[in-house]
């Protein structure tokens, strides 16, 4: 199985990163972007044939390592 | 007196502590590597040096974290013996869960290399002791990713509790609440992102931390 897992920065803790996108984007004319937030994308393998077995793994993972849960959120998908 | 250094692959400040707190206090200091599963025995202040531990992936000091010494680090800690982390070294211990909240990318994207100056938020703590008296001490931050950040409760217990150490008098990176070095609820665990190894004799600008390190052995 394939696992994503996508992390962003949680809603309310500042993601300057994003900000300085959104303003580079203004300045290419397209000004009605807003909420704009970069985030990390993690892709791997796993040997496991469930889904649902598989999802509580990448969470696991997650919480443990590949988003600090203090400041990030993370959404995992399975397939 | 002891103290051990830890040297994580991607760290660039670790000779610098070794010699500002032999210089300091003269300490003995081993350097550890962070592969090593102990601590040297009997060992009096743990320090984990600036640098960019693991070129800074997947986030700053998360990987160090996982280093097979810092389990021997947690349980030093547990004992009570005194660990300071500088700069990575400060967030190397938020992401080993020592220290409460994260460092965030720096409010203005800029990496800040440049002196400061703190004010003692707290002079009770077994790392600031020496600065009783002291209003303000000066050091240096080198940092990009130095902006502290917890949530508002956290915040209001770390400054109830007095677990605030240091706070900058001009923010240089956003920072919370100007928060410049946290200790944790036992006292015995500070993170601070300026460099008391940078600022140990007057020849560097200013010999304030040389204290830091004098109060974190005088405790021991």
């Amino acid at each position: 199985m394939r696992a994503k897992v996508q992390v962003f920065l949680k809603p309310g803790v500042l993601d300057v990163q994003g900000k300085a996108v959104e303003h580079a984007l203004h300045g290419l004319g397209w000004g009605d972007v807003a909420d704009v937030r970069v985030g990390r994308t993690i892709e791997f393998d796993l040997k496991s044939a469930d889904a649902t077995a598989a999802e509580a793994e990448v969470k696991a993972m997650c919480e443990k390592l590949l988003a600090n849960t203090v400041i990030e959120g993370y959404r995992v998908e399975v397939a | 007196m002891k103290a051990a250094v830890v040297v994580f692959p991607g760290s660039n400040c670790d000779r610098d502590c070794k010699v500002a707190i032999e210089r300091s206090t003269g300490a003995h200091v081993d350097m550890v590597w962070h592969g090593d599963s102990a601590l040297p025995q009997g060992v009096d202040l743990v320090v984990l040096p600036g640098g960019f531990s693991y070129g800074d992936y997947l986030r700053c000091g998360a990987m160090a974290a996982l280093s097979p010494v810092m389990s021997d680090v947690k349980a030093a800690a547990e004992r009570g013996v005194a660990v300071v982390g500088i700069c990575n070294g400060f967030q190397i211990l938020c992401e080993a869960g020592l220290l409460p909240g994260a460092l965030l990318r720096n409010e203005r994207l800029k990496y800040v290399c440049k002196s400061v100056d703190l004010a003692v938020a707290n002079a009770q703590t077994r790392f600031t002791a020496g600065y009783a008296g002291r209003r303000e001490v000066r050091m240096t931050v080198g940092n990009g990713e130095g902006n502290f950040f917890a949530d508002d409760a956290t915040l209001d217990r770390l400054e109830g509790e007095g677990q605030v150490a240091f706070r900058y008098l001009d923010n240089p990176n956003g920072s919370a609440r100007d928060i410049a070095g946290v200790v944790n609820a036992r006292g015995n665990v500070l993170g601070l992102m300026p460099h008391p190894d940078r600022a140990f004799e007057a020849e560097l600008g200013s010999a304030d931390g040389a204290l830091l390190f004098q109060s974190a052995l005088a405790s021991a």
